[in-house]
């Protein structure tokens, strides 16, 4: 007779693992509700199930969750968007709309399409852009090879959006085209805080810029109602030979939302990419920003922006693989962490052998605005290729009582001072920001939440 | 200039200051009337910068005694930025950077504090420009200037100017430069002083702070002071920097010492 005797901490460990696995097969089983009719659809979903699967739900032990904690998460049972759509005005939408791109505007309410907020008649003809279900036909076929194609597809929430995936954004840019008018992709997730149910929402994003092709992103994350809802969304882009893509990504979830969203982005020769990423909003963010070289002489520019208060966790993890030579990566991330906030930074830059003469740069910035405030940052370089030039830093700082000082000598407010240094702070990465009036929108958000910050200090 | 009868600006008594426990100011006796120039002068380390900062209110530094009175009120109860807005101006040593905040902005900003603070409606971007474009004379300074951001990457002489044009626009009742020629270049130095002097009128007041006496031939004091050990040790006229120039300070200190005038 044997008897297994297993400790209470060995209990008590795999209890959790048990809740974490219903759970991931609770997302998974919530996730696949969603409908679709199209059989290579089916396919690619199928595919993916399998992949989520074959994972766990990443706890603090796996080492690149290691600072965030998804355990609210865990406490938080989801259920399927309900059907139908909540429907929208256009005037309820309207603090989201951006002048510059009225009439290039994609609107998903909920993860799902709202053709009557949608508006692309400023767009040239040649342009593909549309939805899952509008773009049947030939020129859905131009994009379907594209589809969860990137590489870093497994990973287990970037799995889970393509398990439930019925809609999506699409952007194809032909060959030559160049196109000044930026294109909108907004996402409005309406939770109310008295609703029940945490619904789960999978924003899906696909843009393909063709050879020597040019276009301006902006792909943009807010909520109407402060309730609490599972945003888990994937952006693919691809970037052929010679063209580029300005892509600003903005995350202002509501205060109760979770939000874990991956960009990732493949480069062709030459090609050029900029991201500039703000993270603002949901109690819990996370944004896995991928960088595939797949051509020499590529350039990419990638400029971040976290704003925490309150008990928010922000975290951003890129990764640039380089594979080729004479790449050029600039990254800037910035981060400013107010009350008991927690902003995590992981920037991984891949520079093998085949990666000869790389200039990449990297810089990461924490401004701390409070005594409980917590940042971890963490570069990590790894570098084969013997002739290339790679930098990276990482500074941590308060604002300077100097600085406080000097403005206040000239008359200035002690709270006026504050507010101004941490928008200067800011200033820099929100002034990459191709569209003017996004900029002046970010700018006064910066600007109220350090207002916020007087009333906490004064 | 002195102007009889004028009314007393500032009125330092028995000011003692330290820094970090350290005491710094051990005593500083200081009166400054409407119309004058002042200069103070002394070696390094004998508190004529911790004075300045100290009257402008830098948290670094505590107050452990004696009074000031600024106009009729207790100026060591102010907060620095009322301190400014009634009237004080600090022209830094070392200005300080700003990236990310435009010198139009933080000129504006200032300016409006000010109005706020007098009761007068707050200036629009438009009315500012046109005042500050006035302004820029003063310093010889060009537009471009306004649309950097605050002192980032400007030259030690372009900082010195712009820290005049701040005064030009403020028009504070007491002016303090705390060592504000220092690394500037002649012509720097000219227009520097040539601003302050444009400045200076019946009605306001400046303390100078420096090491040198060249600056004096531009700006010329109707006293001057010099410090050693935290306090103020000799006071005379402006033919003082000259003997200050050629003698050192080492006279002034030993005459001190033994309580000889000379």
């Amino acid at each position: 007779m044997s008897l297994q005797v297993s400790s209470p901490s060995e209990s008590a460990l795999s209890t959790a693992a048990e809740k974490r696995a219903i759970y991931l097969a609770n997302l998974l089983d919530v996730s696949k509700r969603s409908p679709t009719t199209s059989p290579w659809l089916k396919e690619l979903r199928d595919h993916a199930t399998v992949r989520v699967q074959e994972q766990t739900f990443p706890t603090t032990r796996d080492e690149e969750w290691r600072f965030t904690d998804l355990s609210a998460l865990l406490q938080t049972p989801l259920v399927a968007v309900e059907q139908p759509v909540v429907s929208l005005s256009l005037e309820a939408i309207a603090p989201f709309i951006l002048p510059e791109a009225k009439a290039s505007q994609l609107v998903f309410v909920n993860g799902k399409y709202a053709p009557h907020l949608s508006c692309v008649t400023d767009l040239p003809e040649a342009i593909v852009i549309g939805n899952l279900s509008t773009l049947a036909g030939t020129d859905g076929e131009r994009l379907r090879p594209y589809l969860a194609q990137q590489p870093g597809a497994e990973e287990v929430f970037t799995a889970l959006n393509t398990t439930g995936l019925s809609d999506a954004a699409l952007v194809l840019v032909p060959k030559g085209v160049a196109i000044d008018t930026p294109i909108h992709l907004l996402f409005i997730a309406t939770a109310s805080n008295t609703a029940s149910n945490t619904a789960l929402i999978q924003p899906r994003v696909l843009v393909v810029a063709e050879t020597n092709s040019a276009a301006t992103l902006i792909e943009d994350y807010g909520a109407i109602g402060s309730g609490t809802y599972f945003n888990n969304s994937v952006t693919e882009i691809w970037i052929a030979e010679n063209a580029q893509v300005n892509h600003t990504r903005v995350q202002r979830d509501g205060h109760h939302a979770f939000h874990i969203g991956k960009t990732a982005v493949s480069q062709a020769r030459t090609s050029r990419y900029t991201c500039n990423a703000m993270s603002m909003g949901a109690q819990l963010s996370r944004h896995h920003l991928e960088i595939y070289q797949t051509g020499e002489q590529t350039e990419t520019t990638l400029n971040g922006l976290t704003l925490l208060h309150g008990d928010q966790i922000g975290d951003t993890h890129s990764a640039i693989a380089l594979t080729h030579p004479h790449g050029t990566t600039r990254q800037l991330h910035k981060c400013i962490i107010d009350d008991r906030a927690h902003a995590i930074f992981n920037g991984k830059v891949f520079v093998p052998k085949a990666a000869q003469l790389t200039d990449a740069g990297q810089l990461n910035r924490n401004l701390l605005l409070s005594s409980k405030a917590r940042v971890d940052t963490k570069p990590q370089l790894e570098i084969v290729a013997d002739n290339v030039k790679c930098t990276h830093g990482a500074t941590v700082g308060q604002l300077e009582a100097d600085e406080v000082f000097y403005l206040q000598s000239r008359g200035i407010d002690v709270s006026d001072a504050r507010q101004l240094l941490v928008y200067a702070f800011a200033f820099e990465v929100i002034d990459q920001i191709a569209i003017a009036s996004l900029r002046r929108t970010l700018a006064e958000l910066v600007q109220c939440r350090s207002m916020g910050l007087r009333k906490a200090k004064i | 200039m002195i102007i009889d009868h004028s009314n007393v600006i500032l009125s330092v008594k028995n000011l003692t200051a330290n820094v970090d426990e350290t005491p710094i100011l051990k005593g500083m006796n200081l009166e400054v009337k409407a119309g004058e120039i002042h200069a103070i002068m002394g070696p390094n380390g004998s508190g004529k910068s911790t004075f300045s900062k100290v009257l402008a209110g830098h948290p670094a530094y505590q107050v452990t005694g004696g009074e000031v009175i600024f106009q009729g009120q207790d100026l060591l109860a102010l907060e620095p930025e009322e301190r400014a807005r009634s009237g004080i101006f600090l022209a830094f040593q070392y200005p300080l950077e700003i990236p990310g905040v435009s010198n139009l902005d933080f000129l504006r900003v200032a300016y409006n504090s000010k109005r706020k603070h007098q009761g007068l409606e707050e200036v629009d971007a438009f009315d500012f420009d046109e005042l500050i474009r006035e302004k820029l004379g003063i310093v010889k300074m060009d537009a471009s200037f306004l649309s950097r951001s605050v002192n980032e990457g400007f030259s030690g002489g372009e900082k010195k100017r712009n820290e005049i044009l701040q005064m030009a626009l403020l028009e504070p009742k007491l002016a303090i430069l705390d060592e504000t020629d220092s690394g500037l270049d002649i012509d720097a130095l000219r227009i520097v002083a040539g601003g302050v002097n444009q400045l200076s009128n019946p009605e306001n007041a400046i303390v100078v702070i420096t090491h040198y006496q060249r600056l004096l031939e531009y700006i010329v004091p109707d006293y001057i002071h010099v410090t050693a050990n935290g306090r103020i040790i000799r006071t005379g006229g402006k033919e003082l920097a000259l003997e200050l120039e050629e003698r050192g300070y080492d006279w002034v200190l030993e005459a001190a010492a033994t309580g000889v005038a000379s």
